[in-house]
């Protein structure tokens, strides 16, 4: 019983450890006093404002249609590079899983500058330059989990389809299809969640103008304090919360790849 | 033939493997062994054991060796913690603590700046107790603080999955065989999550050795990892030459302990298949 | 079923992004088809209004990107990677861009409120634009010691010696930009604050490192808040920044040190890689107007050159030392020269050095 209530005592001081900050945000996005951490009343204002600035509005429209661009191509490129992969014979597939990895493994910074100097030779920086580095670091993690699915499909009944006269599109549809879709699926939900967190590399790679929540965040941050950015905090982690409540135990059960893939 | 079409597939990804993953390392590694007149030299490799590098990469080392090991010294017990738990309520309790990761770091990196601040959220707290002042944002400490906190669920995460992969029953084997629990724990469970704490290592150690952000802002910019030297190398200083150089060791840095890692961990937990 | 909904939600994610993509597609052929100028300047350094007023009036799409220390702008300029329109940056980066051939010309002729600007401070940049013919000044100011009041004596901060004190250990909030964190040091040494002497600058780094335990944070920005939020003693900052923590904090005052300190001219170029010559000219006209400076100067408080500010001013803000500093200051003061570039990363090298040394 000892034991138990030790570590029960364990889980609740890192819980307070992770959502401490968390909470004071919360709180602080409602004060009405701007520089003092002393409650000066109940306001909503840094909310109006918040959704009144351009700045933090772009960077969320931005950071929008960066990730699910960037999702939906790498898903596509990175699900068709899976199955041409699982296709290949060991010394080929060897040379792309051993490029799939370089991303990967490499630093965050070492892969955002060595993307900017190839990029800084040929066209300007801008919101292209951003999207193409977010698909080339989302790809592997597409490929990654749609590979497994792949070697399990059973590649003798795609055959057989295509024996019985199936056309190879119709095939794919119908049997590899729905083998791989999990993982095919499971790689799209990890690309968005890599896209939304990088700082790094997008800050590298970004033109003018062009801003992502990260970045904007790094510019805002060292230009003092600015309690919309608690505001903006508040909305980000319900919105977070319901998705990942809704999506975890409203939708499906032992859904645990989801929440292993953020990892990866 | 029909395989031949198939691997056909893959090529949109074999150009933008060329394109966009080995075209960039070829730049690095031009920027790294040229000079600022673009001619051969290996000036600014040769750099790198200068003062102020080998005061950033010490100090990256130690910051982000003491990061990792906090991190998994608090991660370890939560993580038996957690997989003791009856299915029907481990997930909501996973779910839990991973959910702060989900946030934007810099927003929860800001948080702590509230919080460490001299005039912020503890100190106001002790004050109105009467008990000092503790000062330790704009420090190493502050930035190891950030990173524990930044990193704390990449640690945990492969920990649990190699926790509660193990099977009940061995455990109850071996206590039925006379095993008392340390000795259960030193011969079974630590041995069967060795491979969740190796992946757990490298996927703290590799972003608290190489991040720039939290060191930047949590560090008042009195901490200067390799992080930030290459940042301003790039973003300030103009010199692209010296920050690919510094880059390319890192890479390299980074590769070899990817390798020992791979070497270690045979049974295919870590790095490649996270 | 429960499958399913995943689809669905899914696919509507997919939807979105197409659709969003498709937007963001139109949005660039719109804005490919309307003027833009691109526009780099200091953090915290126009007001956000200006512009959106700047865009309704003119049709042009104004691209804002900024920075923190004239070091970040001039890499951030000759990396080349994009191509700005305007930019506004301090005197000395644009001596050394205007040596290196980077910055256009400005027709001042085509602009309808150039008499607004100070006769005398255009005279002032001749120190750096002989011809007046590059550059456009935007505000002007000092660098000095913001200070608390209940914790310093106004006597200790005459001099850059306080800044040196132990008594102010972990009180010091230092710049966190090359040269104005190196000037108090070549100061408080007696050298001129151009020196490119590697021994007096090494003398220089030796007294920061001394100093570095004594210091807070280095900081630019944020300068301001800490100190009005009382987190720090002592602040090495621009005059403008003092003025807006004066404003928010009744405890805190401004010295420019006895020793002699450093006078800035903020100023706009157009540089050699401007795509939109007209539309960055009428920015730059646009900025010149009576209402425009006078906002952005409520919105910075650093000194403008423009006449009608200084106008439209209180009376107690026209007599603010701090705001617009006399003339016995003044002369006290040096302005920075361009530095070559084999200067500027001996000096960059030092600074890194600094920040490397525990």
């Amino acid at each position: 019983m000892v034991k138990k209530s030790l570590s029960r005592i364990y889980m609740a001081l890192i819980f307070i450890f992770l959502y401490l900050p968390i909470v004071v945000l919360i709180f602080l996005s409602f004060n009405n006093s701007k520089s003092k951490v002393a409650w000066g009343g109940f306001t909503f204002k840094w909310y109006i404002n918040c959704f009144q600035s351009e700045t933090i509005m772009s960077a969320f429209i931005t950071t929008i249609q960066i990730t699910l661009a960037a999702a939906v191509i790498s898903t596509i490129l990175g699900t068709m590079a899976a199955i041409g992969i699982s296709a290949m014979r060991r010394k080929s597939r060897t040379i792309f899983l051993g490029a799939t990895n370089i991303p990967l493994l490499n630093a965050d910074i070492v892969t955002g500058i060595s993307m900017m100097l190839l990029f800084v030779k040929f066209i300007d920086l801008g919101f292209i330059t951003v999207l193409i580095a977010h698909i080339t670091f989302n790809i592997p993690y597409v490929i990654l989990n749609v590979l497994p699915k792949m070697k399990e499909a059973n590649r003798y009944t795609y055959e057989a389809a295509l024996d019985l006269g199936a056309t190879p599109f119709y095939a794919f549809y119908k049997v590899t299809w729905p083998e791989i879709k999990p993982g095919v699926f499971s790689g799209f939900i990890m690309a968005i969640t890599m896209s939304l967190d990088d700082f790094s590399i997008t800050y590298f790679t970004k033109g003018a103008g062009v801003n992502t929540l990260s970045t904007m965040l790094y510019t805002e941050l060292r230009k003092g304090i600015n309690p919309e950015l608690y505001a903006l905090s508040t909305i980000l982690f319900a919105a977070v919360f319901l998705l990942l409540l809704v999506m975890n135990f409203g939708v499906g059960k032992g859904k645990k790849d989801q929440k292993g893939g953020k990892l990866a | 033939m029909n395989n031949l079409k198939k691997q056909l597939l893959a090529g949109p990804y074999l150009i933008w493997i060329i394109g966009f993953i080995v075209l960039p390392m070829i730049m690095i590694m031009i920027y790294a062994f040229t000079n600022a007149d673009g001619a051969f030299s290996l000036e600014y490799l040769s750099a790198i054991t200068t003062t102020t590098n080998l005061n950033a990469i010490a100090l990256s080392l130690k910051l982000g060796f003491l990061a990792t090991l906090i991190c998994l010294v608090l991660s370890y017990p939560l993580a038996m913690i957690l997989s003791s738990f009856n299915f029907k309520h481990q997930n909501f309790v996973v779910f839990i603590f991973m959910l702060p990761m989900w946030m934007n770091f810099l927003l929860r990196i800001m948080a702590w700046k509230l919080l460490l601040s001299k005039n912020g959220v503890f100190n106001s707290v002790l004050h109105t107790l009467g008990l000092g002042s503790f000062n330790i944002l704009y420090s190493p400490t502050a930035v190891i603080l950030g990173m524990v906190y930044d990193y704390l669920p990449f640690m945990l995460l492969p920990i649990y999955n190699s926790m509660v992969r193990i099977r009940k029953d061995i455990i109850e084997a071996a206590q039925d065989l006379g095993a008392n629990n340390i000795t259960v724990f030193f011969k079974i469970i630590v041995p069967l999550t060795l491979s969740g704490v190796v992946s757990g290592i490298v996927m703290v150690f590799v972003p608290a050795l190489t991040s720039f952000a939290v060191s930047d802002i949590l560090g008042g910019g009195k901490v200067l990892l390799v992080g930030n030297v290459i940042e301003q190398d790039f973003m300030q200083g103009m010199q692209w030459n010296a920050g690919s150089a510094l880059s390319f060791v890192l890479m390299i840095f980074v590769f070899i302990s990817m390798a020992l890692v791979n070497q270690f961990d045979k049974d295919g937990e870590g790095t490649a298949k996270w | 079923m429960k499958k399913r909904i995943i689809s669905v939600m899914l696919i509507a994610a997919m939807t979105f992004s197409l659709f969003s993509a498709c937007g963001k597609q139109e949005n660039e052929n719109a804005s490919s088809s309307r003027e833009t100028i691109t526009v780099l300047n200091y953090g915290k350094y126009l007001d956000e209004d200006a512009l959106r007023t700047f865009e309704e009036e003119t049709g042009i799409t104004v691209k804002y990107e900024e920075y923190e220390s004239p070091e970040e702008m001039y890499t951030k300029y000759k990396s080349g990677s994009i191509d700005y329109d305007v930019i506004c940056t301090s005197e000395y980066m644009i001596e050394r861009l205007i040596q290196e051939n980077e910055v256009n010309e400005i027709n001042f002729s085509a602009f309808q409120n150039y008499d607004n600007v100070d006769p005398t401070i255009i005279d002032f940049c001749g120190s750096f634009d002989p011809e007046h013919k590059y550059t456009l000044p935007y505000f002007y100011g000092t660098v000095g010691i913001l200070y608390n009041k209940t914790m310093v004596d106004e006597s200790e901060v005459q001099s850059w010696d306080v800044l040196w004190d132990k008594k102010y250990k972990n009180e010091i909030i230092q710049e966190n930009s090359v040269r104005d964190a190196f000037m108090p040091a070549l100061s408080k040494l007696g050298y001129s604050i151009n020196t490119t002497d590697p021994s007096e600058l090494r003398e220089a780094l030796d007294l920061l490192i001394e100093q570095k335990p004594l210091v807070y944070a280095y900081m630019v920005d944020e300068t301001g808040d800490e100190m009005i939020a009382g987190n720090a003693a002592l602040a090495v900052l621009y005059s403008g920044e003092a003025a807006y923590a004066m404003d928010f904090n009744d405890d805190l005052a401004y010295s420019v040190p006895k020793e002699g300190s450093n006078i800035w001219i903020d100023a706009w170029f157009i540089p050699k890689s401007c795509t939109n010559q007209s539309g960055a000219q009428k920015f730059l006209d646009f900025l010149c107007r009576d209402d425009i400076a006078m906002l952005n100067f409520d919105y910075v408080y650093y000194t403008s050159p423009m006449l009608s500010v200084l106008q439209d001013q209180d009376e107690d803000v026209r007599n603010d030392e701090v705001i617009n500093p006399s003339k016995e200051t003044l002369e006290r003061c040096e302005v920075y020269k361009a530095l070559s570039e084999k200067d500027s990363t001996y000096y960059s090298n030092l600074w890194q050095e600094l920040k490397s040394t525990q």
